[in-house]
């Protein structure tokens, strides 16, 4: 938590609403109440739901609890024989460190006021003893996850729980609200409304661009569509913080991630300063970073490395360690990680693109905890396009532009899973709890129909072969109510609740051979990686992880054992592409940029000479073209479209992009795909078959390949099962993977991919698969992007047909290679692994 | 073999309809191994099929997960095409040929109707299994431990020692490989000519690693093969590229 600062808007009638040993506070710390702070009471006073936006450093988490404690401290004590007093106030963070973190800063003031308030944490870390305790005599304020909220509204004393509840106080809306995890949350915030209509909601957000959103997700909207939003509380911006952008000595690489040409000046820059935060969009990318680095650090300054995957301990080292400010840097991936007291952070050094204008000011907002002081900042760019990006995020953050996602309708799947924690709280009625749902802002939408098939899907698997009847997991009584059918299914379902089923992950321990050949047995743990990655390494493969290049000696139950690799060099190179796709808005300015001479003027000198040249050999596409190039090349014959529409969107194009040079006879092999461009190659010669109007450009990027051609393509991608494992866990058809206790599980449960193909041909209309192909349209595959990249270029596709690969399209041929054939192409390898026995059996 | 990302499956498309079954030696037995997951052997007009493991769904079902009510009808329904195909004389369902014991009873009877009119005209053998040790219940058929026909041995477990000519499932063998980065896997045929454990047929059978130390010291590890289901042919892996 921060801490307020002295300010300029000093007024006497501030203090009026505080009560005395809250101005004495103030008074003794040398301090004043915030101008937002006593904004915030005033309509928590007022019984007012409302929305703080404000930059890191504003003293956000005080805003917060501040009209919760002023309301404590005023009640009456409590006396001999009165009834206990529930929870009045409910914290809710993305994190469980940030709740820890919270209760010990909120513990000062409370402490140093003599308030007397009951502040404690309920996280998947509480003991169980405590857990009960906590119902029997509930803290005034309980600081939570959304997990665990889902949690105690299923139980069947939720009712009588939150009782006396006053405010949910939102911790990090904005990060929340983007995710399945938001959906639940939403949800269960319309239960508490339910339980406590009085009850108020304040959500504590970074600036986003549409805070409307925000303010509806807050309240309860009305039953027949009106929209209701909370109030509004902003801090505007503090200093506009110095951001640049690495003029480097060096050349710039056309491809790549790593930035590692940057690393000298990286060094020196960390040399300059008291404490960098080196942020990186990828864990891969900070295992590099900081292997770069330390190569290099001659002097041996501090510098640690920080992401989610590492174990626990070695993260809380870092942050007491930083915290104590004994390190000069820190490599980290992501904002979330790091909720908490970071030390004094004098400088931000982003390396690689930040994909994000607003992504980028949160980042920056990290430098500084006093925001009146400009956060210092150095974005480095990994490549060529990257300095375009950076330059335009620099624009962006200079103008104050936003660029967060919009929100998405809620989902069905969690919707499935908040249907089964409601039956195990008590019975209910559909109309009833219809009306609930709605008042949801994500789930405002949902007709009734669809809402009875979930319950429907909760039941018995809402198949249109009824054969599970008798199996139901709930049932409609007499009295109209649906009621839980057996208490087995409560411990199911809490086994089962919230939606972080995302990746498969295994645990990463060092593995202490005894002697050759004996069993390997368990060293240290260094933390976690998704199984899908260490699926495709084999014995002997070295990858790095937790600053250190490690040999892989294979998977033992749960957990994958590795070694110290004698060499540095790693053999894998992890797969660095962002997890990002740029920004709709990024992608918009990359394109002006390249149309705008006057914006390439700030350009680091090279890259204005990058596309000089490319102006000469081709041509820089206006800003609201598309520029396709062909070129032959080796053996081959190449057709790269420039739409800057993000990887994602890309991706999805070509795979349909090349079914339809497939189906003209073009004989494409290959595609791949970067946030910028999008290169194609095969052996007709693409370029001679446009000039001779055999080929066609606008028919090729048609709008209408996102009918059919999708439907099909998508029945069979490997993106859709992955999805679908999601989706069926979160609804609750599947049970979760819980790690390290499903070593007799294993042949006990049923691949998704099984059931989905069954699904699938048996009935495809099914309410699961819908939710999995929503998801998919939406995530994985960027599907709405793509379409109005399609729109956007209609009629505006300039073809440029070359006898050389032109210098924009340098960075993407020289991707082709590095990155590995899709889950499509499985078969092929198959094909290959089973021609070398047959090589081997003829020799 | 060219780099390709996301390459196309064109050069696999040539291969004809006939590339679904691939010949193996067992004991020097000419047998068939079929897409599939069912393995023939013409000499004596047998079909042998593992693992059917019928009314999964519905046994999951009864204890609260819901899986699609479909698996027993896709199960038949490949089985009785294979069954046209190989117009086979003998059947032998190799065990679990029921996912528990009372599904034999409670399976809804149409799926009863479709398995009468698959076994009519044909002699029928149910194995015992771990899932259904007994015989099933109205359906006919013969039913024993264990089957031995020719130079062949018919049983649902592998035996722990050395066995010359032992066919088994049980195990629902699957190989994994890895290359350029990609981990494939899939359900398999995993043989060392000397003894051949079966896919699992059956459409919510799931597939355990070669390497799975439930294998271990099963196959003779020079000699060990995968004949593995792709999506349109089957493929021969030598066993060093089994991870």
């Amino acid at each position: 938590m921060s801490k307020p600062q002295p300010s300029d808007f000093a007024q006497a009638d501030l203090f009026s609403s505080l009560p005395k040993p809250f101005i004495e506070w103030f008074a003794s710390k040398g301090w004043q109440p915030r101008a937002h702070q006593m904004e915030l009471l005033a309509k928590a006073q007022n019984g007012e739901s409302a929305l703080l936006i404000a930059p890191t450093g504003a003293g956000k988490t005080l805003a917060g609890f501040l009209p919760s404690l002023v309301e404590i401290a005023g009640r009456p004590a409590k006396k001999p024989g009165e009834a206990r007093r529930g929870v009045h106030t409910l914290y809710i963070s993305p994190l469980k460190a940030l709740a820890v973190d919270i209760e010990r800063n909120l513990a000062i003031p409370v402490a140093e006021m003599g308030l007397g308030v009951q502040i404690e944490t309920r996280t998947g870390d509480t003991p169980a003893h405590k857990r009960q305790r906590q119902k029997l005599v509930p803290p005034d304020i309980l600081l939570t996850t959304p997990e665990q909220l889902a949690l105690l509204i299923a139980m069947p004393d939720a009712a009588r729980f939150f009782d006396d509840l006053e405010a949910v106080v939102l911790d990090e809306l904005h990060s929340l609200v983007t995710s399945k995890r938001g959906h639940l949350l939403a949800l269960g915030l319309a239960r508490l409304r339910s339980l406590r209509p009085q009850m108020r909601s304040i959500g504590l957000s970074a600036t986003v661009a549409e805070p409307d959103e925000l303010r509806r997700w807050l309240v309860g909207q009305g039953p027949y569509g009106e929209i209701c939003m909370s109030a509004l509380v902003t801090v505007s911006g503090g200093a506009k913080p110095q951001i640049t952008i690495l003029k480097s000595r060096e050349r710039v690489p056309w491809s790549g991630h790593s930035a590692r040409y940057a690393m000298g000046e990286v060094l020196e820059a960390i040399s300059q300063h008291k404490t960098t935060l080196l942020f990186v969009n990828t864990r891969s990318q900070a295992e590099l970073l900081f292997s770069e680095l330390w190569k290099i650090n001659e002097e041996s300054l501090p510098i640690a490395l920080h992401h989610g995957s590492l174990d626990v301990s070695q993260r809380r080292k870092v942050e007491t360690a930083m915290a104590q400010n004994k390190l000069r840097a820190v490599v980290a991936t992501s904002t979330l990680d790091l909720g908490i007291d970071w030390g004094d952070v004098d400088l931000v050094v982003h390396v690689g693109a930040p994909k994000g204008a607003s992504r980028l000011a949160q980042r920056i907002g990290r430098a500084n905890h006093r925001m009146e002081e400009p956060s210092k900042a150095i974005l480095v760019p990994a490549n060529r396009f990257e300095v375009l990006e950076c330059q335009a995020a620099l624009d962006a953050n200079y103008l104050g532009a936003q660029d967060t996602p919009p929100l998405r309708e809620g989902t069905l799947d969690v919707l499935a899973q908040h249907v089964l924690g409601r039956a195990c709280a008590s019975p209910f009625d559909a109309t009833q709890f219809h009306a609930e749902i709605t008042s949801a802002a994500p789930y405002a939408e949902l007709d009734r129909a669809t809402f009875d098939r979930v319950i429907a899907f909760v039941a018995t698997g809402g198949y249109a072969l009824r054969s599970y009847e008798q199996y139901a997991k709930i049932k409609q009584v007499a009295d109209g109510t649906w009621r839980l059918t057996h208490p087995r299914f409560a411990m199911q379902y809490r086994l089962n609740a919230g939606t972080i089923t995302e990746v498969p992950m295994l645990e990463v321990r060092m593995a202490r051979a005894r002697s050759k050949g004996a069993a390997m047995r368990g060293g240290p743990v260094l933390g976690k990686i998704e199984e899908g990655f260490l699926e495709t390494l084999v014995h002997g493969d070295t990858f790095m992880f937790a600053g250190k290049t490690l040999r892989f000696e294979g998977i033992r139950e749960n957990a994958c054992y590795v070694s110290n690799a004698q060499d540095t060099e790693a053999k894998i190179p992890v797969y660095a592409g962002g997890k990002f796709p740029l920004s709709t808005y990024l992608a918009q300015q990359v394109r002006e940029i390249l149309d705008d001479q006057k914006r390439q003027e700030a350009l680091p000198k090279q890259v204005r000479e990058w596309l000089e040249i490319q102006k000469l050999k081709s041509v820089l596409p206006r800003q609201d073209e598309m520029l396709v190039e062909t070129f032959p090349r080796a053996d081959k014959h190449y057709l790269v479209a420039y739409p800057f529409e993000g990887r994602l969107a890309h991706q999805t194009l070509g795979m349909l992009l090349t079914r339809r040079l497939e189906r003209a006879w073009a004989r494409p092999v290959g595609f791949v795909a970067t946030d910028y461009a999008l290169a194609v190659w095969g052996l007709g010669d693409f370029g001679n078959l446009l000039e001779q109007g055999l080929l066609s450009l606008p028919a090729l990027f048609d709008e209408d390949m996102l009918g059919d051609d999708l439907e099909v393509w998508l029945d069979e991608s490997f993106m859709v099962k992955r999805s679908f494992r999601y989706c069926a866990e979160i609804a609750g058809l599947i049970e979760k993977r819980h790690p390290g206790k499903e070593k007799s599980g294993r042949q006990m449960t049923v691949s998704a991919d099984l059931i989905y193909d069954v699904l699938r041909s048996h009935e495809p209309y099914h309410l699961l698969l819908q939710a999995t192909r929503a998801d998919v349209a939406q995530g994985q595959l960027d599907v709405r992007r793509l379409g109005d990249l399609l729109a956007r270029i209609k009629g505006r596709i300039r073809h440029k047909h070359l006898d050389q690969v032109s210098p924009l399209a340098v960075p993407i041929m020289l991707e082709i290679g590095r990155e590995t054939v899709s889950g499509e192409a499985q078969d092929a390898l198959l094909a290959e692994a089973a021609e070398e026995l047959l090589k081997d059996t003829i020799a | 073999m060219p780099t390709k990302s996301n390459a196309m499956s064109a050069d696999q498309k040539a291969f004809p309809a006939e590339t679904g079954i691939c010949s193996t030696h067992l004991a020097g037995v000419e047998l068939q191994c079929d897409l599939s997951g069912c393995l023939f052997w013409p000499e004596e007009s047998l079909l042998v099929v593992s693992d059917l493991h019928l009314e999964k769904g519905a046994s999951f079902a009864r204890r609260g997960s819901m899986l699609p009510p479909y698996d027993t009808a896709a199960t038949i329904a490949v089985l009785a095409a294979r069954i046209a195909r190989f117009a086979p004389k003998r059947v032998i369902s190799l065990g679990d040929s029921f996912h528990d014991a009372t599904a034999s009873e409670a399976m809804p009877e149409v799926f009863r109707l479709r398995l009468r009119d698959m076994m009519a005209g044909r002699e029928w053998l149910w194995i015992s299994g771990n899932h259904d040790p007994d015989a099933p219940v109205g359906l006919g058929g013969d039913h024993a431990e264990e089957a031995a026909i020719g130079a062949l041995t018919f049983r649902h477990a592998p035996a722990p020692r050395f066995a010359y000519g032992e066919i088994s499932g049980h195990l629902h063998p699957s190989a994994r490989i890895v290359r350029r980065g990609k981990s494939v896997r899939r359900r398999c045929f995993a043989t060392d000519g000397s003894r051949m454990v079966l896919p699992a047929f059956g459409a919510y059978a799931g597939g355990l690693n070669l390497r799975d130390r439930a294998f271990n010291g099963l196959f003779d590890e020079a000699t060990l093969k995968a004949h593995v289901l792709g999506r349109d042919r089957l493929y021969t892996i030598g066993g060093r590229d089994l991870v």
